[in-house]
């Protein structure tokens, strides 16, 4: 019964270790440790042993047993395995054939600045409000300290539908509207689309973007205005960034300033970008005029506060380096998808 | 408004350098466009006298000159000019040298004659015979005249002595700073940014030719519309060219000279900024001068030549029968100094600024003067300026004044008076300023100062109350000095719904690969006609610009398709091959008369519409997934398409309306062939327009979790043969009416056309997803339940297909 044992391992480790495929090691289990296989139909003799014989011959046939299904796992594993490699093989593909375009739309590069210019201002509690584009005479001067007449309105030239009714040339007519509705205290900007009578070319556009701020509160100082748009300016331009406010006029803030930033191209050592400068113009800014507070009906004696002004197209032009301004309404697809 | 820097320097010890004095200027409130230094195109030019001359051996009209430059030897130049003579000073372009106009001169040979530089003409120069009225029109110029350039070394430099030595400062001057206008306003503050104060030199006139009274009478008949009208008269006046040093003035202020009497009110102009004007005395009828109204469509021939009509609305100054010159805008041909004039009115007055500006508006003539008259001048400086003119013909030696001063003034002398609140002051500007520092920044600037009271100047209208008096102490404590705080208060938060769902939509629709585009608000009217919509849709009542800057931007779209168009039209022509796009815009819909014509004087309902649009990037049912996919990026409930086919700008079988229950969202589709070609697209284009507010209105709200299913479903497949006419949507619906609250979804995948089916049938096959959310739903209720689907179908004429 030894020898019949032995010898079972020795052919059945043999078959196994030349077994090919899968189904031919089920095979050889079937034969050898099935029910109906010889392992079993030896072990089936082991009543016929002497007491003394049988324990041994038992112990060999565990051996035997524990054997057979070592290798035939391991020939299992390693069957399956040389298949994995050969499947995967044959699905080898070529990465650098080029994928289809997986649809990717772009944000038009206004948008993107204008929501990164409200994205830091609305972290510092300002409101994104709207007000109408269309607007009266009321709204767009009278209210901001410029009646009919005055001389600054000559700077703006604006476009008409009626003598009360016109485009407003400037979000600032949004402030009237927030100081008329809200009390103190106001936090708000405005983006939006402005009008004036300048014709088409690289520089200018009869019809344009600018982003008012507004903030109105008790014991606000010019100081405070300062610091805002310092914050603005890094948050948009990077922490390296400089500014300079330089007194300005107005009609609707006093003191007035207009705000630069260093140069981006040069840090504002003076390049050609900056003609020489080393400095940028971004935006206008002041102290709200006692005059347009007093005709919302807030008290200038008790609040005070500060507004800016700045336009979208101006910051998106210098940001992307892009020299005509006719690029952003011309939406031709091979430039809005740079963006 | 143009500064001479000499001149500056004249009447302020400024020491900075050009380019700090900008500088300073910008950051203290003038601020300076550029900076030019006049004699920047000239170099290597200087003094030479001439001290030998001999004929050219090989030309007859060349002279050969020897020139004393100052040089250890005389240069030898060669010149055709016959006017110069030995002994002559001579402007001298030496060896490698530069004119005006980028001219270059280097030694060379004239007719095998060596010449080692050039003698100039003025025009070489770079001057006309307007700035150097004795120079030869052909010729070199001389410089021997020592009353004008007095005594000249051969090789000096020939910039001082032409007045080259100076630079232009280009001043951005704000409209509340008309003072600024004047050399003097920019030497008041120069001198401020210096911390130093500036006080005018006070004319003083001699006079004696006779008392005025005796020669002119004026009457002022609109004191409204002319505060103040001041007077004098000059006699026996000798027309002449203005001496150099005012002539260099002017030119370096961007003046023309033309002769003593008309430079000496551009001169005052300049210097005070006092508009002049000077009348021939000869041509007042009744020797009277009357500031009046101009009489309807009285006709009047300006100083230019031009014949203008004038209005009631314009004040005029006349004699006894005529106008003699448009008030503060400019004088008439009937009264100009010539000449022959002997005798000269010098008027300087103060017109009211909104008068002139409408009346330079309504001529179409906006002049030096009537630019300054406009933004409201001080009455206090026609007494002045009227003085200065006096001086200076008298210091010209231009004629004799006359005795006496008309100054008819009804404008308020009286100064106003602001109290300094310091303390408020800082606490405004946020800095600490000591309150004597505070009132020393005033009184540089003229303003009186007495305790707490401030006088303000009479050409500072500007400074009405508080804030203009911190805006001064700012400018000169310095901007850049004013610390840098964080204001601490917070505000109460809203957030604009519309904004934010506006916000969503953007990034919805880029997330579907669309593109956004931005266009104009305006188009032109024709869009209408080319949209192919009716004579009497309402779209075409239209909100119309009265001044456009073009046809093509008169009026404010009541539709954003036609941007679209042009957009994707636009993409086309230009050979790109795809385009998908989208734009969320503006319509203008006008308030409406009751005549029903837009109303210009109510504002328009501004409504936000959301427009998708492609180009060779697939087909009606791709930009129907885009639609599909913003719905359920919104999680609107279901949507419902219905056939459009009267839209006349859309193609009447590839058009649809999309709903949401009964709530209209917008339409999408071709657009009509016709209206392709009229916006000149030559393809195929597909567009929809969906109104933002209906999106918005049926958004869903905050998500209420639904439990995932806890039981398998099964899917039943089922093929129908129908009728072509039958919408897939009504097939559908009978499937949800049959199945019941069973049916998790119906999707369509498949629909086959043969002849076998027969003409105008075709197979529609869906696949049916029903899931009981209780247990697990048994084959036997699935099949009764696609049972009931069969039988409704076929109540509509849809047969199972066998």
């Amino acid at each position: 019964m030894r020898e019949a044992l032995e010898k079972i391992r020795s052919d059945a480790l043999a078959a196994i270790a030349g077994a090919r495929e899968t189904s031919e090691l089920e095979a050889l289990r079937v034969r050898y440790s099935g029910k109906k296989g010889e392992l079993t139909a030896i072990l089936k003799m082991m009543g016929k042993l002497s007491a003394e014989e049988r324990p041994k011959m038992g112990q060999l046939a565990n051996e035997v047993r524990a054997a057979l299904e070592d290798a035939f796992q391991s020939r299992a594993k390693e069957l399956a395995d040389r298949a994995m490699e050969q499947k995967l093989r044959a699905e080898t593909i070529d990465v650098t054939v080029p994928a289809p375009e997986a649809p990717v739309g772009h944000l038009h590069p206004l948008t993107i600045v204008t929501r990164e210019i409200r994205s830091i201002f609305e972290a510092m509690g300002f409101e994104t409000v709207e007000g109408p584009e269309v607007e009266t005479d009321y709204y767009n001067f009278e209210a901001l300290n410029t009646p009919k007449n005055h001389p600054a309105r000559d700077v703006q030239d604006t476009l008409y539908f009626s003598d009360s009714m016109l485009l407003r040339t400037q979000t600032s007519s949004v402030q009237a509207r927030t100081m008329e509705n809200r009390r103190p205290p106001i936090r708000i900007i405005a983006p939006g689309r402005v009008y004036r009578s300048d014709a088409v070319d690289a520089t200018h556009s009869p019809l344009f973007h600018q982003i008012e701020g507004l903030l109105v509160d008790e014991g606000v100082t010019m100081a405070d205005l300062k610091g805002a748009l310092g914050v603005f300016a890094k948050g948009l331009f990077g922490e390296q960034t400089a500014v300079r406010f330089r007194p300005h006029h107005f009609p609707f803030t006093e003191p007035s300033a207009e705000m630069d930033v260093s140069c981006f191209a040069c840090g504002g050592k003076g390049c050609r970008f900056c003609k020489g400068e080393g400095w940028i113009e971004i935006l206008g800014c002041g102290m709200v005029h006692p005059n347009v507070l007093r005709g919302c009906g807030i008290d200038p004696e008790k609040y005070s506060g500060f507004a800016f002004g700045m336009g979208v197209e101006r910051v998106a032009l210098l940001r992307y380096k892009i020299d005509d301004m006719r690029l952003l309404y011309e939406n031709d697809v091979r430039f809005l998808e740079q963006f | 408004m143009k500064l001479s820097y000499n001149w500056l320097r004249e009447l302020v010890p400024v020491t900075a350098s050009p380019k700090d004095y900008i500088a300073d200027m910008t950051m203290s409130g003038s601020k300076v466009e550029t900076l030019d230094y006049l004699g920047a195109e000239i170099e290597n030019v200087v003094v030479g006298r001439v001290t030998a001359m001999e004929h050219h051996p090989d030309a007859t009209k060349l002279w050969i000159c020897r020139i004393d430059v100052g040089g250890e030897r005389d240069l030898q130049i060669v010149t055709g000019a016959q006017n110069v003579s030995v002994g002559d000073i001579v402007p001298v372009a030496l060896d490698n040298s530069k004119l005006p106009g980028g001219v270059e001169i280097h030694t060379g040979e004239l007719r095998g004659v060596k010449s080692e530089g050039m003698l100039c003409s003025h025009q070489e120069l770079g001057l006309t015979s307007h700035d150097i009225p004795d120079a030869p029109e052909h010729g070199i110029l001389l410089l021997n005249n020592t009353a004008e350039y007095g005594e000249l070394t051969p090789g000096q430099d020939i910039r001082p002595v032409l007045g080259f030595d100076d630079y232009c400062v280009d001043f951005e001057i704000t409209p509340n700073r008309p003072d600024c206008l004047s050399v003097i306003g920019l030497a008041r503050e120069s001198a401020a940014t210096y911390d130093m104060s500036f006080t005018p030199a006070t004319p003083k006139v001699h006079g004696g030719a006779g008392k005025l009274d005796e020669f002119l009478n004026v009457t002022v008949e609109e004191p409204e519309l002319c505060p103040r009208y001041a007077a004098r008269l000059v006699r026996n006046v000798r027309i002449a060219p203005s001496p150099k040093w005012m002539r260099d003035k002017l030119r370096a202020m961007g003046v023309r000279p033309i002769n003593n009497i008309v430079d000496i009110t551009n001169y005052v102009m300049l210097e005070y900024g006092q508009p002049m004007h000077a009348f021939d005395y000869a041509c007042l009828t009744d020797s009277r001068i009357v500031v009046r109204r101009a009489g309807r469509d009285e006709a009047f021939r300006t100083l230019d030549d031009q014949e203008r009509k004038l209005t009631e609305n314009m004040l005029v100054i006349a004699d006894g029968s005529k106008p003699v010159a448009v008030a503060g805008v400019m004088g008439g041909a009937n009264s100009e100094i010539t000449e022959n004039t002997r005798n000269v009115v010098f008027e300087s007055a103060n017109f009211s600024g909104v008068s002139i500006r409408l009346t330079a508006r309504a001529l179409g003539m906006r002049t030096e003067s009537s630019g300054r008259f406009e933004k409201g001048l001080d009455p206090r400086n026609v007494g002045p300026a009227l003085e200065r003119a006096c001086e200076l013909v008298e210091l010209l030696g231009a004629g004799d004044v006359c005795d006496g001063v008309i100054d008819v003034d009804h404008s308020d002398p009286e100064p106003r008076r602001l109290t300094l609140d310091a303390a408020r002051v800082n606490r405004f500007l946020g800095i600490d300023v000591p309150e004597e520092t505070m009132k020393r920044y005033l009184r540089n600037l003229s303003f009186g100062v007495d305790g707490n009271t401030v006088t303000v100047p009479s050409w500072r209208s500007d400074v009405e109350q508080f804030a203009d008096l911190a805006e001064e102490v700012a400018r000169f404590y310095g901007y850049d000095k004013i610390p840098t705080t964080l204001f601490a208060g917070a505000a109460p938060y809203h957030r604009s719904e519309k904004i934010a769902f506006e916000d969503s939509l953007r990034t919805i629709c880029a997330g579907l690969g669309c593109d956004e585009i931005q266009t104009y608000s305006f188009v032109s009217e024709k869009v209408f006609d080319k949209l192919n919509l009716p004579a009497d849709d309402p779209k075409r009542r239209v909100l119309t610009i009265i001044n456009p800057l073009s046809e093509d931007m008169r009026v404010m779209r009541t539709t954003a398709i036609p941007s679209m168009l042009e957009v994707l039209a636009r993409n086309a022509n230009m050979k790109n091959a795809r385009a998908r796009l989208f734009e969320l815009s503006s319509t203008y819909e006008p308030k409406l008369r009751e005549d029903g014509t837009p109303d210009n004087t109510q504002l328009p309902t501004e409504r936000c519409v959301l427009t998708l649009g492609m180009f060779g990037d697939g087909d009606f049912f791709t930009l129907k997934s885009l639609v599909d996919g913003i719905a359920r990026a919104l999680r609107l409930p279901e949507l419902r398409y219905t056939a459009q086919t009267e839209n006349p700008a859309f193609h009447p079988g590839r058009t649809a309306d999309v709903y949401a229950g009964e709530t209209y969202l917008g339409t999408l589709g071709q657009v009509h062939p016709r209206v392709a070609e009229a916006f000149g697209l030559p393809v195929e284009g597909y567009i929809a327009a969906l109104p933002v507010q209906a999106l918005m209105e049926v958004r869903g709200g905050i998500v209420q979790y639904k439990a995932l299913p806890r039981f398998p479903g099964c899917t039943r497949d089922l093929a129908v043969v129908c009728d072509e006419s039958i919408p897939v949507a009504v097939l559908e619906d009978a499937i949800r009416a049959g199945v019941g609250p069973l049916l998790e979804s119906v999707k369509l995948f498949d629909i086959y056309r043969s002849e076998a089916l027969g003409a105008d049938k075709k197979s529609v096959a869906f696949s049916l997803l029903l899931r009981d959310p209780a247990r697990t739903l048994k084959d036997t209720d699935a099949d009764a339940a696609t049972e009931k689907a069969v039988a409704e179908l076929a109540k509509i004429g849809a047969k199972l297909r066998t």
